[in-house]
């Protein structure tokens, strides 16, 4: 264990935390928008920034990489984090200008207005990168991945075209804060929306009932990866038992 | 062009050292050699063709075993190129064409007579100048490490030998210990080269301190500063100086195997590493046991794949892994966990260049040169509005001032200068008020710019600054990675404002903005590119301001540059 204080605040926290999980277990509201418990930590919305004292150095450090340490000192809410959290949500908000979580962020930051050009393309996607890593971490398809470089940067699949690695699973329309990223079945067809592309996949048909119920490939998936008979989702799980 | 012979063993012992040692100056020694610079520079004034003819005329004149032709790296005039130096008489010759060959040979060669037309002409004296040193471009500077660049042949080992080459090494593996190379190191005061100025035997001991069964040395040759060639000439022109100091630093820190990881755009760069190692291997220098002291130590090269960021240590670590190369948050320090998660010494070529001079001269020879808290030399690149653009390296403290007037002579076509950018494209715009900076780490950064790798661009009356503010944040924007937001989206935001600033559309409360979104960026940002990017900008606003508000509040360029209405 280690001690450390938290806006005044005096916690004992398990080695090896983040502080953003350290803060979250202490009911210490720290803003984030790219971390998530079954992804690993990223670093890139730098909302969860805080100003961390160790000696006489101070400095900003993303809370969701960081880990706590001994002593250290740490404040959430500091005037130099706030102008850095407040200028995000600003250059966020200028590339999507609807999305409800900003809002809800710029009005808890006091931020009342964008001061910069507002983009038109309304693809909801501010790049944080949960969905990707969650295909490639939890799902272990790495069907999607960020292209191109820079202010160029968008979440894709390889060459914007349908995903041969894609199993239609939709753990990124799950994980997605932003709701970019939406799934849609009808009949015998699931629809992924992406920012960018649309997919189209086919479904499973029970045997038994005759119901659509789960995405073929990501079936034929689980059974390669669990080595299972391929006739075993042939029921789906209602009719199974 | 005499031939040289190869080591046909490898040099297994300090004796066997200096007898081959011997050999190789006996064997040079006063043979007339001409040396002519295959750098970027005198390439592009057609330097290639002047290889071709020599060639021809050495074969022809019948000079083939009298005379040694060497294409070396660049020395730093490029000004003056195709350059040509003539030993043992030290001469020099600039903007050389093809057709002089025949008559160097014969005439200068041969005879020992100069031809006048091909000499430097003093600007101010009204003199030829015969000898390389003598020119005032040379004058002024230090050049501890660019002055062997005129000396030797890059692919050729002996050469470098001949010149006392791997002395250091021999003296580090036989007569130092590990600790006190650390020791050495950290007296000397030498600071990374890069820009960033960390201070190099505190982290090799922290990397020769970190817990690890495996540790790296790398060798960061990304050089990502357009226009800047610090850098690929060591590289081209010496890499046997970057080899011994990585030896050297490997030995001290207890690694077995380095990396140079090379920009893909510098296929000369790649080509003389490779056959450097090749030769130091054939040699002794590199691989089992290296001249039988029981080290050894192996290196390999990466090509870079070009992108700016790439040269950031965490990214560059990640793309020699294999992965995208993107930067991540260094809470962990690369000492500690770099490459493949072991303890690993990133350092600058300049940095590591610096190393074999500290180690055969001593740290209180090296302290010396410089000034209270930056030693040494630095090697600038000197480009955009002055007479003598190359490369120019002198002692830290040497001032603004002097680079710009008495070594690069000046703003050219007699235009009034404006302000010198260094640092790099996230570095920053200085002002006439301070043109007497002494070169200095701390002091660059005190004005709000950077000594960064070296990059240095002069700037005259005709340069609109809020221009120069916006072409930088133009080629950082494009070489963000976009992983963070206030990096990609901020310097997205920063050219459309700086945009329309220069074509009239900028408000009242711009410049504020600016400045406010500068602060936060710097802040926010994950990596060194997005933490340094408002530099341009915030530097050009502070020394500049009027200009700003001339384009806002006049809708008028000063400089004519921007095309506004
Ligand atoms: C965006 C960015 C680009 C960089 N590019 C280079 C480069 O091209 N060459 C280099 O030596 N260091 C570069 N660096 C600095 C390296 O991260 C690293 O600090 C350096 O290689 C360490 O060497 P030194 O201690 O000898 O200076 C860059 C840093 C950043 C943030
Ligand atoms: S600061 Fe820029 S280059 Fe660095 S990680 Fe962030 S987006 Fe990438
Ligand atoms: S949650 Fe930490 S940077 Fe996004």
């Amino acid at each position: 264990m280690v001690a450390l204080t938290i806006d005044g605040r005096e916690i004992q926290a398990e080695e090896g935390k983040t502080i953003l999980e350290v803060a979250g277990e202490n009911n210490i509201y720290i803003p984030a928008l790219c971390s998530h418990e079954a992804v690993t930590p990223y670093g890139a919305c730098r909302l969860c920034l805080v100003e961390i004292t160790r000696g006489k150095k101070k400095r900003l450090v993303a809370s969701c990489l960081y880990t706590v340490e001994d002593g250290l000192i740490v404040k959430t809410d500091s005037e130099r984090v706030t102008n850095v959290r407040r200028m995000v949500v600003e250059f966020l908000l200028a590339r999507c200008p609807d999305l409800e979580v900003l809002q809800k962020l710029a009005a808890e930051l006091g931020v009342d207005k964008v001061r910069f050009k507002l983009e038109e393309d309304n693809h909801k996607c501010i790049l944080c990168a949960l969905c990707t890593r969650a295909c490639e971490e939890v799902v272990e398809a790495s069907a999607i991945s960020l292209v191109n470089r820079g202010v160029d940067r968008q979440m894709a699949t390889p060459f914007y075209a349908l995903s041969e690695a894609c199993i239609a699973c939709g753990s990124c329309a799950y994980i997605c804060p932003t709701k970019a990223i939406s799934i849609e079945d009808i009949g015998d067809t699931r629809i992924i929306t992406m920012p960018h592309n649309t997919m189209e996949f086919k479904l499973k048909k029970c045997q038994n009932c005759g119901r659509y119920w789960a995405p073929q490939k990501q079936l034929d998936f689980i059974i390669k990866k669990a080595d299972l008979p391929a006739d075993a989702f042939d029921l789906c799980p209602d009719c199974r038992d | 062009m005499a031939k040289k012979g190869k080591a046909l063993t490898r040099v297994g012992s300090l004796d066997e050292l200096e007898r081959l040692r011997e050999s190789v100056v006996k064997r040079d020694h006063n043979k007339p050699s001409i040396a002519v610079c295959g750098g970027p520079g005198c390439l592009a004034l057609g330097a290639g063709s002047v290889i071709t003819a020599f060639k021809k005329e050495i074969e022809k004149q019948g000079l083939d075993t009298n005379v040694v032709l060497r294409i070396i790296g660049c020395p730093g005039f490029c000004e003056g190129g195709p350059l040509v130096l003539i030993e043992p008489q030290n001469i020099l010759y600039h903007r050389v064409k093809a057709e002089d060959a025949a008559r160097i040979v014969s005439q200068t060669v041969k005879q020992g007579s100069l031809i006048d037309r091909l000499l430097y002409h003093h600007p101010k004296t009204d003199r030829k100048v015969i000898h390389e040193g003598d020119i005032p471009f040379y004058k002024k500077q230090r050049r501890l490490l660019l002055a062997s660049n005129s000396r030797l042949d890059p692919n050729d080992i002996e050469d470098y030998l001949a010149l006392d080459g791997y002395s250091a090494l021999v003296k580090a593996l036989f007569s130092m210990s590990p600790e006190g190379i650390v020791e050495e190191i950290k007296r000397s005061g030498l600071r990374g080269r890069s820009g960033g100025g960390f201070p190099t035997g505190i982290k090799w001991q922290s990397c020769r301190r970190a817990h690890g069964d495996t540790k790296y040395v790398i060798c960061n040759c990304d050089e990502g500063d357009p226009g800047a060639f610090m850098d690929g000439s060591l590289m081209e022109g010496n890499p046997h100086s970057i080899l011994e100091g990585m030896i050297i630093g490997a030995y001290a820190i207890g690694s077995h195997q380095g990396y140079i990881y090379i920009r893909n755009e510098y296929p000369l760069a790649v080509k003389n590493a490779a056959i450097a190692i090749k030769q130091a291997e054939d040699y002794g220098f590199l691989g089992k046991n290296i001249l039988g002291s029981g080290f050894d130590f192996t290196v390999s090269i990466n090509r870079g794949g070009g992108a700016f960021v790439c040269g950031e240590s965490t990214a560059l670590m990640a793309s020699l892994e294999g992965k995208v190369g993107e930067p991540r948050a260094k809470y962990v320090h690369t000492v500690e966990k770099g490459l493949w998660n072991q303890p690993t010494n990133l350092n600058n070529v300049e940095t590591w260049a610096n190393v074999p001079l500290i180690v055969n001269n001593g740290a209180d020879w090296y302290s010396k040169i410089g000034t209270e808290s930056s030693k040494g030399t630095k090697i600038f690149s000197l480009v955009g509005k002055v007479v003598n653009a190359g490369l120019v390296e002198v002692p830290m403290g040497t001032t603004l001032r002097e680079i710009i007037y008495d070594i690069g002579g000046g703003v050219s076509d007699g235009k009034k200068f404006k302000a010198v950018h260094t640092g790099g494209p996230a570095g920053g715009c200085l002002p006439p008020s301070l043109l007497d900076l002494p070169v200095d780490f701390d002091e660059f950064t005190k004005v709000g710019s950077a000594m960064g790798s070296g990059g240095m661009i002069v700037l005259d009356e005709e340069n609109c600054m809020v221009d120069i503010a916006k072409h930088f944040i133009n080629f950082l924007k494009s070489e963000s990675c976009g992983k963070c937001v206030p990096c990609r989206e901020g310097l997205k935001q920063m050219s459309q404002i700086l945009t329309d600033i220069t074509e009239g559309r900028g408000e009242d409360g711009d410049i504020e903005l600016l400045e406010e979104m500068g602060a936060a960026i710097k802040d926010g940002s994950l990596c060194g590119l997005g933490t340094t990017a408002p530099n341009p900008v915030l530097s050009t606003i502070r020394y500049f301001r009027d200009e700003y508000q001339a384009h806002i509040k006049d809708k008028k360029c000063p400089a004519g540059v921007c095309r506004i209405g």
